[in-house]
């Protein structure tokens, strides 16, 4: 823009905007907000209606930031709008148990001052990181927003992506990306197929008060019916994680609010005092879907339309947001170099970049749900004395709390606190 | 030199546009260029912001740049140079590649400039650029001293001359010969002869007796466990770029 000077684009070429986004997710306007500040145009399409994304109530799920994904979310002026919100999480205590008993006497302890970067993650609660999330798009003027509006159709017709919304709209972009989701509609009409499982297990999700301070340390206890995760919120709240078989998941979900509270108690101990609910429950299915490809024909998968894992390790929008800096990266990187930034040569280098990392990801939270979902006697006592020795060595710790703050592996420059 | 310019006979364009499918895929039989592709953008873009102090991160930024491309092939170079925004000629002294490259540019939607011509005969015309862009053509002329020259007079005072070509010493050979033609098959056989290549010292003498005034030279290195191409400040050793500026 600063250089005036001969129009090269011939019009027939020229498409709505640079990139094309679906899914109004949180991944979706994060990358839209990283490529908008590097000079692209993006759209951005949501089912939903804005309405619908401002609600309160509508997702009540809270995320463990990683610092790495913070440092993003800094670079792409999201951070400041949430960080009153966010607890940092200053510990993480693993324990091996069963409801109804103590914790087993192995456990695991992390402590972010064994690292010297700072906390090792920040919980976030989704209302706050969505209303963001809308109000920085709103605020870019080089991202359209369309809410409320389904893809129907989509194809590439020469050098440029074209998708037909349901009001018979039809947009046309150099390269569109898939970051609708676990049933991705753009994968699928991309004709990428995709492998997976399920769990037969329901996540229930809620937030509780609880009498004494939590003082930022996160806890997970690994149960037979599936593990529950104790995430500290702002103030005395914390938001709860708690895997169970579908049956049962189904049956707690359906009690009245103090019924709930009776089976969550036993599960979660007392050593926060007493607690209470404070706001909605909600349940989500686990399951594990991963895109046998992560490009297609100017096409890009990110978040979970990439790879859907299982939450044990709270690693799903971490995993996301990685796909984000590193996409961001790839296109700005190429556009510099007057590179198409659709060709195959150049969405090649994102999925060389995420596959092995994602996969492994799917592989580890498996893995980990596996072992430790079980309540055989043997798997027990190797799991605890696994953690056991974890625990004793410094540099293993130190290991897991570098890979917690997602601070491992070849690192996207926004998340390493820098631009591209 | 208008006369010599091609047009697309309508007849040939299928033709064209499967030869141009060939050029631009990136696993194809021009596999080796790609791979390479992005290192040499790097190597070019930051001289060429740096010399003429265009900033990269805005759109257009070469606007008002008259670029040449010698041995512009299916346009590799010449597209990402139209596309950000310079005034592009790309020429070839091979004339099957003009029409294939004419072709892929239009269904970019990209305007470049493709001649099949030679840099002497553009010279002679008075042709001039800011910026020459010499890749991979140097080992291959009969008298590089001349063929620099014409280069040289291309160019405008104070433009521009970016020149890649093959180091020689036992190690390129065996890479660029030996791995890249026999091993690897990535250049058909005898695509270059080992006897033409030239050592950064005496491309550098080349070039000042042709009038060019050599400021800045770099190594291409392959990594072969990334299987990706890397800028090397001191590893010259087979493949290298260099840039040079007529005074």
């Amino acid at each position: 823009m600063d250089n005036p000077g001969p129009q090269v684009i011939f019009p027939a070429m020229a498409t709505d905007s640079d990139i094309l986004i679906v899914g109004g997710g949180l991944n979706g306007p994060a990358l839209a907000l990283a490529l908008a500040q590097a000079g692209f145009t993006v759209t951005v399409i949501d089912a939903l209606d804005e309405d619908a994304r401002r609600d309160e109530g509508f997702d009540g799920r809270s995320y463990a930031l990683a610092l790495a994904s913070k440092r993003l979310l800094a670079a792409i002026g999201i951070w400041h709008h949430v960080a009153d919100h966010a607890q940092p999480m200053l510990g993480i205590k693993v324990t091996d148990g069963r409801a109804g008993e103590g914790p087993s006497p192995f456990l695991m302890e992390f402590d972010h001052a064994e690292i010297e970067e700072g906390p090792m993650g920040f919980m976030v609660e989704d209302r706050h990181l969505r209303r963001a999330f809308l109000d920085a798009m709103g605020a870019e003027a080089r991202i359209t927003h369309i809410a409320g509006a389904r893809v129907t159709a989509q194809d590439v017709q020469g050098q440029s992506a074209e998708v037909t919304l349901d009001d018979g709209r039809v947009l046309t972009a150099r390269v569109l990306v898939g970051s609708d989701g676990r049933q991705s509609g753009t994968a699928r009409r991309a004709g990428i197929g995709r492998m997976g499982w399920g769990y037969g297990q329901t996540a229930l999700v809620c937030a509780v008060e609880h009498e004494k301070p939590h003082g930022g340390i996160a806890h997970q206890f690994f149960m037979p019916p599936g593990p529950l995760a104790i995430l500290p919120l702002t103030g005395n709240r914390s938001s709860i994680v708690w895997s169970e078989a579908e049956v049962e998941a189904a049956r707690i979900n359906a009690l009245n609010d103090d019924a709930y509270l009776d089976e969550l108690r036993p599960r979660f101990g007392s050593f926060l005092g007493d607690i209470r609910l404070a706001g909605k429950q909600f349940t989500y299915p686990l399951n594990l879907t991963l895109a046998k490809a992560l490009v297609g024909d100017r096409l890009a998968l990110i978040g979970d339309a990439a790879h859907g894992v299982h939450p044990i390790a709270g690693q799903g929008l971490n995993a996301g947001l990685r796909d984000v800096a590193a996409l961001a990266e790839v296109l700005t990187l190429a556009a510099r170099r007057g590179e198409d930034i659709g060709a195959p040569d150049v969405l090649a280098r994102y999925q060389q970049w995420r596959r092995f990392d994602t996969a492994t990801l799917a592989l580890a939270t498996d893995a980990f749900n596996r072992l430790f979902s079980n309540d055989n006697p043997v798997l027990r006592l190797g799991r605890d004395i696994g953690m056991g020795v974890v625990n004793a060595l410094p540099g293993l710790r130190r290991a897991f709390i570098r890979e917690a703050a997602g601070l491992t592996g070849d690192l996207p420059r926004l998340m390493q606190g820098k631009r591209v | 030199m208008q006369a010599e310019r091609s047009t697309v006979d309508p007849s040939e364009v299928a033709k064209f546009e499967a030869m141009a499918a060939e050029w631009w895929d990136p696993n194809g039989k021009f596999k080796p260029l790609h791979m390479l592709n992005p290192c040499r953008l790097d190597y070019i873009t930051s001289q060429i912001a740096g010399e003429f102090d265009r900033d990269l991160t805005v759109p257009l930024p070469f606007a008002g740049l008259r670029i040449l491309d010698i041995g512009c092939g299916g346009g590799l170079l010449c597209e990402p140079m139209a596309r950000l925004g310079a005034d592009v000629v790309g020429a070839d002294a091979a004339a099957r590649n003009i029409p294939v490259a004419q072709v892929h540019a239009e269904q970019s939607g990209l305007q470049i400039d493709y001649r099949h011509t030679t840099a002497e005969d553009m010279a002679a015309a008075g042709e001039q650029f800011d910026i020459v862009l010499n890749m991979e053509v140097v080992e291959h002329v009969s008298d590089p001293l001349a063929y620099l020259t014409a280069c040289r007079e291309l160019l405008k005072p104070g433009g521009l001359h970016l020149c890649s070509t093959i180091n020689r010493n036992p190690k390129s050979y065996m890479m660029a010969i030996i791995g890249a033609e026999y091993v690897m098959r990535w250049l058909p056989k005898g695509t270059h002869e080992w006897s033409k290549f030239i050592t950064p010292d005496e491309l550098f003498d080349l070039m000042r007796q042709a009038g060019l005034n050599p400021v800045d030279r770099k190594g291409y290195v392959f990594n072969p466990i990334t299987w990706t191409w890397s800028i090397s400040d001191r590893d010259l050793s087979v493949n290298y770029v260099t840039a040079a500026l007529k005074p």
